[in-house]
């Protein structure tokens, strides 16, 4: 199982963590401090797995992004890249290019673009597992609740006009 | 809308601009805190509008690593809203700032119930996506029988989230895995891939959580995932789920995974396996990630079930070919399922031993680790040779960073196959020479103690460490060892004492062994151990060179105004016995006596967990009773303590007054008397200071205090035990200090009372530290029957040391009357209080059967109250029979009186 998610900058900037093992607080201050420590020092050629704890840490980067996978010792390694990846092509096809400052700063997109990212994920993962092997399925679905908020939107204004307008 | 001042100025683009706007971490932190309390005022001030804007700040500022579990409540507040908007963000604020073990989450437990009713599909798989995401134990009880009946609905969407959701309930809840099985394997017949996937893992999930589980699914899904298998491997082009070239590789991985937990001691369900494994093993293309993924899966469930040997040459060619795949991932994985093939089949593994060895050099840390894990297990008796000597000259250029694993698995492998010593002391002063820096302690402590034990190898290793101090005098532990050796075995070195023959003889004057110990007090100035170290040697080589006694002195007088108190106490005490007391020096400076490896291993065992085997059969000790008075329970300054122990292996050594030794002070523990603590026993059980304490205790036993000689000039030592105070009879008024210029530099903290030692005369009258102890031996008895059941005979040979009433060597002998053969045979043996006893080890721990030969454990008595009360003593044999453990005792009333 994907014990969590990260994604961490070049600078070391947390952007992204999705935890689905308890971890306190503290716990994952510290956690994020020693695989940024580990991960981002490692050269471009080295494999993508970094023991860590008894656990294994799958990291790929993307333009100055690096998106990592703690998984139990058990697991597919190779899998997991997969998986990242098809996280980012889902991430990408819906932001249209993911850099870092798409994903944090993309406010141009809707009202909590930096959020997008995590509900594209929950469509991805449940419990630390994979949900759904399909792109176009996710997109679908994140499109079909983006909707959903936009129409609660328009709802409430449209509501706000008729209020403004019969109390005038 | 209400207008709070601080929060509805800013919105959360505005917000984000200024946070991105800040130019320091101060500056941000700055911003944060501004918000962080506009939020809170806002949240109390319950601003219904401003609700959803503060959530998404807050997550935002949660997410650049700001505490902000002050927004829980306000989460759980948009869970139980009526529109979606609210609802979407409250799941999330609920993920991200909550997890299981916090009280709040039970709280949500009735909205997510009816969110897990709602007739919106969305709404349902927001709860699931929490619910399977952070519940706890509890919630996962109270909520199964609703996402139990999800799993039955007819939205695809819903089922795969419910199922997931159940892998999590099942994780937390193990019991509830019989509820979920008949469900999991139904939904194994759809045909979504979304539910397929969900439906696998909660599968893979309930055959770890239950045994029924598994025994059900191995019944009724095998077909099923074959079919799966078969149908998405061969399925034409779906672009839906197309990575690579390959149809939906996450599918294949999960049901080759299931498969495995399946098949793994089920010869059925491995049968049935057979044709698809070989068939996505053949067919599946290796040129790209994906594809790789599944041939690695795959020939782990090879690997894992009772596949045919067909399959398994198919999985092991598979390995083969990853391992020399230029791809660091690819070579990585391989070297991750050898690992595990191992077990399976350790030839083909060796097959591959030169390709492994040269990942150990790779540039790739996480590479190099598993390799040398993997060579770690490769180690057999045929090829530990060749394996250590190329990991020892990789260690010249390996990375720093790497040396410590590195230098801890060649020592663990040079200790594991050490039946060769010479081999294995090579091996370990390569080592030390090549990366000593990054020795752990108890590495370099575990060597002197072999050191120590293989009497005809200690020539050869001081003259070796020697020489390798002159080139490698910046290993750290190198030096440490060296010095202790040149203290110990400095003669050796001078003289050349006991030559191998493949050894150069090497010349070294007194002089130069002398140089070597200042090279390394002047190379180490701040590390206190190494210091200490080198000060008793040379207080050592003091007694062994006696014409460089003058230099000696010069040297350690250095080190009087030091500012660490241990060493300048040392300093000072050490010049002192060499300039006054130059009649007790030599026997006082005596050789270590033999350090017992046994004890020091398992000891060892128990504090670093590793397993490393005994070098040879346990003497009268187990684990656990060990009390370690020979003060190994503190590695970091033991060899330092056991070096003033004055007990030694000479019978006449035995006659001063620390007698005490670990078998001995255990047995004390056999007759229940453990609490007591012998004062005597030597056992600087915390700080090392206490060496100086067993130095002035010399002879101050309890036991012994029936027999005063007062000889007030030299036989009162100070004593310093406060534990030890009632039970010392003090003859004399006032204490007088041995040694006058201690009391100057230390004033210790507890009483001090002085006491006469009768045994010291002895000891000052010139008693000479006599090696041919069998010389001075006389029969004095005739052997006897200590002990005689069905099962095992034992008897006791005597012999007394002239001049010596009160001590008797004796020699057992354990004859095995059984059938079967005795193993891990260990004799104890306790006596009462005023008898003190010392076990040397056995000749070995196996009795044979039927009599035919026999194990032999010599040990010495000393009866301290000799001519008043005869020798008594309890015997206690522990062995195994067949590996059952058998346990008998007695009581040897029949010695010989005279005792």
């Amino acid at each position: 199982m994907i014990n969590f998610v990260l994604l961490i900058s070049r600078q070391g900037k947390v952007r992204l963590t999705k935890w689905y093992s308890p971890y306190t607080q503290k716990e994952r201050t510290k956690v994020i401090r020693e695989l940024s420590g580990l991960i981002l020092t490692r050269g471009p050629k080295l494999c993508n797995f970094v023991e860590w704890r008894g656990y294994k840490v799958v990291y790929r980067r993307y333009a100055s992004l690096y998106f990592c996978m703690c998984i139990d010792a058990d697991d597919n390694e190779l899998e997991v890249l997969e998986i990242i990846h098809h996280f980012v092509e889902i991430l990408d096809r819906y932001f249209g290019s993911v850099c870092e400052l798409d994903l944090i700063f993309n406010f141009h997109k809707c009202p909590w673009p930096n959020f997008q990212a995590y509900y594209v994920l929950d469509e991805i993962l449940i419990a630390g597992e994979l949900q759904e092997s399909s792109k176009k399925n996710v997109a679908r679905l994140i499109a079909a609740q983006d909707s959903l908020v936009e129409a609660a939107k328009e709802e409430a204004s449209s509501i706000s006009n008729i209020i403004a307008q019969a109390t005038k | 809308m209400a207008l709070n001042p601080f929060s509805s100025g800013t919105r959360l683009r505005d917000m984000i601009r200024a946070i991105r706007a800040c130019k320091t971490a101060a500056e941000e932190r700055g911003v944060v805190r501004r918000e962080c309390a506009a939020i809170r005022a806002s949240f109390s001030d319950n601003e219904q509008e401003l609700r959803h804007r503060n959530m998404a700040k807050l997550m935002f500022i949660h997410m650049l690593g700001y505490p902000t579990h002050f927004g829980q409540m306000e989460c759980l507040k948009l869970i139980a809203a009526v529109g979606y908007p609210e609802k979407r963000i409250g799941y999330l604020g609920l993920m991200l700032l909550l997890d299981e073990r916090q009280e709040v989450l039970m709280l949500v437990t009735n909205s997510l119930k009816q969110d897990l009713n709602h007739s919106n599909q969305f709404i349902v798989g927001l709860a699931l996506c929490a619910l399977g995401n952070i519940c706890s134990a509890e919630m996962a009880r109270d909520l199964a029988p609703e996402v139990e009946r999800l799993m039955r609905s007819r939205d695809a969407n819903t089922k795969k989230k419910a199922a997931l959701c159940s892998t999590r309930i099942v994780r937390k809840v193990p019991d509830l895995a019989e509820n979920f099985m008949g469900l999991a394997a139904s939904l194994l017949k759809e045909k979504h891939h979304g539910v397929l996937i969900s439906a696998v893992q909660l599968c893979t999930e309930l055959c770890k959580a239950s045994k029924d589980a598994l025994e059900y699914l191995r019944k009724n899904c095998i077909e099923g995932l074959v079919r799966i298998l078969r149908d998405v491997s061969s399925s034409s082009y779906a672009p839906e789920y197309d990575v690579a070239g390959i149809s939906d590789p996450f599918l294949h991985i999960r049901v080759l995974k299931l498969m495995r937990m399946l098949g793994q001691g089920d010869a059925d369900c491995s049968e049935y396996m057979n044709d698809i494994l070989a068939q996505v093993a053949t067919k599946t293309e290796s040129n790209k990630n994906a594809g790789n993924a599944i041939l690695y899966e795959c020939v782990e469930t090879i690997m894992g079930i009772e596949a045919t040997s067909g399959l398994r040459v198919l999985a092991i060619n598979i390995l083969g070919r990853f391992l020399s795949n230029r791809d660091n991932n690819i070579r990585y994985v391989a070297l991750n399922i050898l690992m595990r093939a191992i077990a399976v089949d350790t030839q083909a593994v060796q097959r591959h031993r030169v390709t492994i060895l040269e990942c150990v050099k790779d540039a790739d840390a996480s590479i190099r680790k598993r390799a040398l894990e993997l060579v770690f297990l490769l180690v057999n008796d045929t090829n530990v040779k060749p394996l250590t000597k190329e990991l020892v000259d990789y260690l010249d250029v390996a990375d720093p960073d790497f040396k410590e694993d590195l230098t801890a698995k060649i020592c663990s492998i040079a200790e594991k196959f050490s039946q060769d010593k010479l081999w294995y002391l090579d091996q370990m002063f390569k080592v030390l020479s090549l990366a000593g820096k990054h020795v752990k302690d108890d590495v370099w402590h575990a060597l002197i103690v072999v050191i120590s034990n293989a009497s005809e190898l200690q020539g050869y290793s001081v003259r070796s460490l020697y020489t390798a101090l002159q080139t490698y005098s910046e290993q750290g532990s190198l030096v440490r060892v060296a010095v202790w050796c040149i203290g110990e075995y400095g003669e050796m070195l001078v003289n050349n004492v006991g030559m191998l023959e493949a050894e150069g003889s090497i010349t070294v004057t007194e002089s130069d062994a002398l140089d070597a110990v200042e090279l390394g007090l002047s190379l180490y100035p701040a590390d206190v151990t190494t210091r200490a170290m080198c000060l008793v040697a040379l207080l050592k080589l003091s007694s062994r060179f006696p014409s460089m006694s003058e230099r000696v002195k010069r040297i350690v007088s250095q080190n009087k105004e030091n500012m660490v108190l241990e060493l300048q106490q040392r300093s000072i005490e050490f010049g002192s016995i060499i300039q006054r007391h130059q009649s007790i020096r030599s026997s006082l400076l005596e050789r270590m006596p033999v350090l017992d490896e046994a004890t020091y291993l398992m000891k060892r065992a128990s504090t670093t967990q590793a397993s490393i085997p005994a070098y040879k059969p346990a003497s009268a000790v187990t684990p656990g009773d060990l009390k370690f008075p020979n003060g190994l329970a503190k590695p970091a300054v033991t060899p330092l303590a056991d070096l003033l122990d004055l007990s030694s292996d000479d019978a006449t050594a035995t006659t001063t007054a620390s007698t005490t030794t670990a078998p001995s002070d255990f047995l004390q523990d056999l007759l229940g008397i453990g609490g007591t603590n012998l004062p005597t026993a030597g056992a600087p059980s915390s700080a090392s200071t206490d060496i100086l304490m067993d130095l002035l205790s010399i002879g101050s036993s309890p036991s012994q205090n029936g027999q005063l000689v007062p000889d007030l000039s030299l036989a009162q030592a100070e004593k310093k035990h406060v534990s030890a105070a009632p039970q010392l009879v003090s003859p004399v008024p006032e204490p007088v200090d041995l040694l006058g210029s201690l009391s100057s530099s230390t004033s210790v903290s507890g009483t001090k009372s002085a006491t006469a030692v009768p045994q010291a005369v002895d000891l000052l009258d010139g008693l000479s530290s006599s090696t041919s102890v069998s010389a001075g031996l006389e029969d004095a008895c005739p052997s006897i029957t200590a002990f005689q059941s069905a099962t095992l005979k034992i008897t006791f040979d005597f012999r007394k040391q002239l001049g010596k009433p009160q001590e008797s060597t004796i020699h057992a002998t354990f004859t095995n009357m059984s059938s079967s053969t005795y193993t891990e045979f260990i004799f104890q043996a306790a006596v009462p209080k005023f008898i003190q006893l010392r076990l040397d080890p056995a000749s070995g721990n196996i009795v044979p059967a039927n009599g035919k030969g026999s194990v032999t454990q010599g040990f010495s008595v000393t009866n301290n109250q000799h001519g008043q009360k005869p020798l008594a003593m309890r015997i206690r044999m522990s062995y195994k029979v067949n590996g059952e453990d058998r346990l008998e005792q007695g009581q040897v009333s029949n010695f010989p009186p005279g005792l």
